[in-house]
């Protein structure tokens, strides 16, 4: 039996978010993931971030690939309609249906097998056509549900749990995304939820293709000495490049900050992100230095998180296309259908 | 001289692609639809943009058969790569036509046909000082040519020029400058006109020319289709490019400017196929145009669309496999496939248009049916049908209309229930309502291609699965009652002699129904609009002692299907097939049957 309906159970206590809705609210059904799982932290860090937002769950879709991180999503909004789809095509999918209803908030989740191997293809389209949607690669090196094989995220010289060695390069879905000219890139680990919540929050508002890469350790194919995938390895080369905070609109800016030393990234809604620097002079708008910087820390082994490109100006996919502000589906037929006269004046130049 | 034939030819342009022909030709072939004869005009071109050769044949025949005829009557042999080929493929008793500026070979010659030189390169060089326009006026130079020698109405070519460039004042005076080079030339130097000519007609202003792949767009636009995933694939491009023109045209808000369509050129049919399912599971109306290649990239997906019921509608215009295949030739190979298409226990619904016509018609009923039965549904044309210059009568729309979404729960309908079930068969047909995503959140569920259960939620359990599975099987029992019926065309006699075929092929038996009547054979004809096949078909084959199954394709797949599915007797089942890549002419199907029967009567 791989689906458990989880109890709702009345905490006193509990808050209601600005749409009277509790955490529960956002809740899905139990996970089966295995105990310690870092998909199940990311779960509970998109659970916290919608229900922060006050978003409606209904005007949210979800939607996957296949493996581990592809069930997620049905373990979080059951108010949200979910689409687990084929190995690797999720963002097809996405991309259909966002062209269908272009209102409905969209959060893709995916894994490195799922996007860097299977789906690479499918993951850089996402990104050319800056796609409006959060999209979650939860990252763990390895294939879970066949049992530990590498995938193309592992890194090279790391150790299976089996013993070997991973040969091959690995494919890096932050510097990509960022060659590929993705207008949101950022990073994070599953057992840091409060830069998590931060990021999907700021990934959901952003008005395009938020990629957020989250190494997400598999506590039984890739949790070992040797790999740099587990949580130990993870924590030990941790490196937040830039504190990143999220303010919602209409909301003022309460943390104090030293001029110069932050950069304040306005979204389409009102809401604001701060990124501070720390002193490390970390600039996430700036492409080429962010790709210099990445590559240096890259050679060190240092896991770099937080938010690390962003250019909100770069327009999504209907700003791109010109569509109508209306969804597709709720064009009205009279306004799709030209009517029998058109047909005749069309018809009168076939002949 | 032999004696006259007026309306009843086949005319054949060699040229090389890439000079400019395919006005010229077009003008032939409207000037001869606009005297009221029936005509029809096919392309067989190369797989190359510029420089390799490419004929365009136009058959006009007053008893209205459009299919194409082996036989050539009159060939303008334009380009001397082909010119050895084009003056063996002349019957006898016709005519060539060849630029004589340079010397031909003599020794090609030919003594049951006619050669006549006309020096179009010299003409037009002498006429006209611009290298371009030297090249594209010789290819208006023939058409005049042509207007002499088959009487062609020249008031009704200049009709034409003049429409054609309205807006080029300029290019009106040489386009006619170049008419009369040629028409001047034939007058002066052959009788004019040959015993193979034209006369005006009929009327056929209650007609129009166009391509399969044009109507099939058109028939999106009238359904109400906004979205449109694709990945550009030989034939079915200009289908793709026909819906952008259509939408810019129609689509387009005037006041905001904004674009009511949204076309995404995918990355891979894979791609596009995710497109359409996501599109179509939101609520949109959306489709992909693709060939036999794309639909096996978007197998995977195609399954996964019948097992989750999502609907979704997938143009197939054929062209010749297996594999890369002959991407400028036509087949109906892709039947099988599209029946089964994807692993696991699938079946899907097909329309089966046979000219343009059907094409907008069922361009239509595939949006409806895929939505009534939340399946995908798949159009089945070929590149014969999609690309290629047919007459029909002119395409009709009832304001009336209004989409059938299927079952689709609103919101208020959504709170009206105890609680929504995805997959619950409430009133027998085998479909369950669904809701669309952003309506309510109590109406949400989770579309999944692992097992599931008629509640939607996750199931390894044996009985769910079956009980999901068997479902599926009684909402094919209800497209069988959906999906358009069969045409009959009985024969005159009773007969114990049936043909059945479909699409592209019904040119080709109708014509030779006229001509075995003619031989004293007799058959009854049933051409198949859809799978699954309703009880008419297999009726039909029941009641028929022989059933010849006529079909492009190499391994009588559509007999295949028929006896899978209708428990036919096969060896009743006679299969006649044609998979040249050419589409099939009428002799086929009268040799097929001829070349049977005689040996029945043998035995």
């Amino acid at each position: 039996m791989s689906f458990i309906k989880k109890p709702k159970i009345d905490l006193p206590g509990q808050l209601s978010n600005k749409i009277g809705l509790l955490k529960r609210d956002y809740e899905g059904v139990l996970s089966t993931l295995c105990a310690g799982c870092g998909h199940d932290s990311i779960t509970a860090a998109i659970v916290q971030a919608f229900w922060e937002l006050s978003i409606p769950p209904e005007q949210v879709i979800k939607l996957s690939g296949i493996g581990c991180s592809s069930k997620t999503p049905a373990y979080f909004l059951s108010g949200a309609h979910g689409f687990n789809s084929v190995h690797g095509r999720m963002p097809s999918v996405a991309t259909g249906a966002q062209a269908g209803n272009r209102d409905l908030i969209c959060i893709g989740v995916s894994g490195d097998g799922d996007s860097l191997s299977i789906g690479f293809g499918q993951f850089g389209h996402a990104v050319r056509r800056n796609l409006n949607m959060l999209y979650i690669i939860e990252n763990n090196g390895v294939y879970g549900l066949t049992k530990g094989q590498f995938s193309a995220a592992a890194d090279k010289g790391s150790k299976s749990k089996r013993g070997d060695i991973n040969q091959w390069k690995n494919i890096d879905a932050v510097s990509t995304a960022i060659s590929m000219g993705s207008s949101f890139v950022a990073r994070s680990f599953s057992g840091d939820r409060e830069q998590l919540v931060t990021l999907i929050k700021a990934g959901i508002m952003h008005p395009g293709c938020a990629i957020l890469d989250v190494v997400s350790p598999c506590v039984t194919f890739n949790n070992h000495v040797g790999s740099t995938k587990s949580y130990t390895y993870t924590r030990d080369h941790y490196h937040p490049a830039a504190q990143t905070d999220f303010i919602p609109p209409a909301s003022e800016i309460m943390v104090s900050y030293a001029e110069g030393d932050s950069t304040i990234v306005e979204l389409h809604d009102g809401s604001k992100l701060l990124l501070k620097k720390a002193g490390s002079g970390y600039d996430a708008t700036d492409r080429s230095r962010v790709m210099r910087y990445l590559e240096q820390q890259r050679a060190r082994g240092e896991v770099v998180t937080g938010l690390l490109y962003i250019n909100a100006e770069l327009p999504e996919m209907h700003r791109i296309y010109r569509t109508s502000e209306t969804p597709m589906k709720d064009l009205e037929f009279e306004t799709l259908n030209p009517g029998s006269e058109a047909l005749k004046k069309l018809q009168a130049g076939m002949r | 001289m032999s004696e006259a034939r007026v309306n009843d030819f086949v005319l054949k342009i060699g040229t090389v692609n890439g000079t400019g022909s395919a006005s010229a030709n077009g003008m032939i072939l409207k000037a001869l639809f606009r005297m009221g004869i029936p005509v029809t005009g096919k392309n067989l071109f190369p797989s190359n943009i510029q420089g390799l050769p490419t004929w365009y044949g136009i058959r006009a025949n007053h008893a209205g058969y459009m299919s194409r005829s082996k036989h050539v009557d009159i060939m303008v042999a334009m380009n001397a790569q082909t010119y050895e080929k084009d003056l063996a493929n002349v019957s006898p008793g016709g005519f060539l036509i060849y630029d004589s500026t340079w010397p031909r070979d003599r020794q090609l010659n030919r003594d049951d046909i006619t050669v006549l030189g006309v020096p179009l390169a010299k003409l037009c060089n002498e006429t006209f000082s611009d290298a371009r326009v030297r090249i594209l006026m010789k290819n208006i130079a023939y058409v005049g040519v042509l207007a002499a020698l088959l009487n062609i109405e020249t008031k009704v070519l200049r009709g034409l020029i003049e429409e054609t460039f309205a807006s080029k004042p300029k290019l009106i005076e040489s386009n006619l400058k170049a008419i009369n080079l040629g028409f001047d030339y034939a007058r002066e130097n052959f009788t004019c006109p040959l015993p193979i000519r034209v006369e005006r007609m009929g009327d056929n202003s209650k007609h129009i020319m166009i391509d399969g792949n044009s109507a099939s767009a058109l028939g999106c636009i009238y359904a109400g289709a906004t979205v449109g995933a694709w990945y550009p694939i030989t034939p079915s491009t200009s289908m793709m490019d026909a819906f952008k023109a259509y939408c810019k045209q129609f689509r387009i808000d005037p006041e905001t400017g904004q674009k009511n369509y949204c076309i995404v050129q995918a990355e891979d049919e894979l791609a596009a196929a995710g497109m359409v399912i996501g599109a179509n599971w939101v609520g949109a109306r959306a489709f992909t145009p693709t060939s036999g290649p794309g639909i096996s990239l978007m197998s995977e997906f195609i399954g996964f669309a019948y097992y989750t019921e999502i609907p979704s509608v997938f143009f197939n215009v054929q062209r010749v496999g297996p594999s890369t295949g002959m991407p400028t030739r036509t087949q109906q190979c892709d039947i099988m496939m599209c029946a089964y298409a994807s692993h696991g226990d699938t079946q899907h619904p097909l329309l089966l248009p046979a000219n343009p016509y059907e094409c907008f018609e069922m361009a239509v009923s595939a949006f409806d049916l895929a939505e009534r039965l939340q399946t995908p549904v798949f159009v089945l044309s070929d590149l014969d049908i999609g690309m290629n210059d047919w007459m029909i009568p002119e395409l009709k729309w009832d304001d009336n209309y209004r989409p059938d979404r299927g079952k689709v729960l609103n919101s208020d309908e959504v709170d009206e229930l105890e609680k929504f079930y995805r997959y619950l068969d409430v009133d027998g047909d085998g479909i369950a309502a669904r809701t669309l995503p952003g309506e309510n959140a109590k109406g949400a569920y989770f579309v999944r291609g692992s097992g599931h259960n008629k509640h939607g939620m996750y199931t390894e359990s044996s009985t769910e699965y079956k009980d999901l599975v068997d479902r599926l099987l009684v909402k094919w029992q209800t497209a069988r009652t959906l999906m358009p019926g069969p045409v009959l065309i009985a024969a005159e006699k009773e007969t114990s002699i049936g043909i059945i075929a479909y699409g592209s092929s019904d040119g080709a038996v109708v014509e030779a129904l006229d001509a075995l009547r003619a031989k004293g054979i007799h058959a009854d004809y049933l051409r198949v609009r859809a799978f699954p096949f309703n009880g008419e078909v297999t009726s039909f084959v029941e009641n028929h002692e022989t059933v010849f199954v006529v079909e492009q394709n190499r391994d009588a797949q559509l007999r295949s299907l028929l006896i899978l599915e209708t428990n036919a007797d096969a060896h009743k089942l006679i299969p006649v097939l044609h998979y040249s890549g050419m589409p099939i002419p009428s002799e086929c199907v009268v040799d097929g049957l001829c070349e049977h029967l005689r040996v029945e009567d043998v035995a």
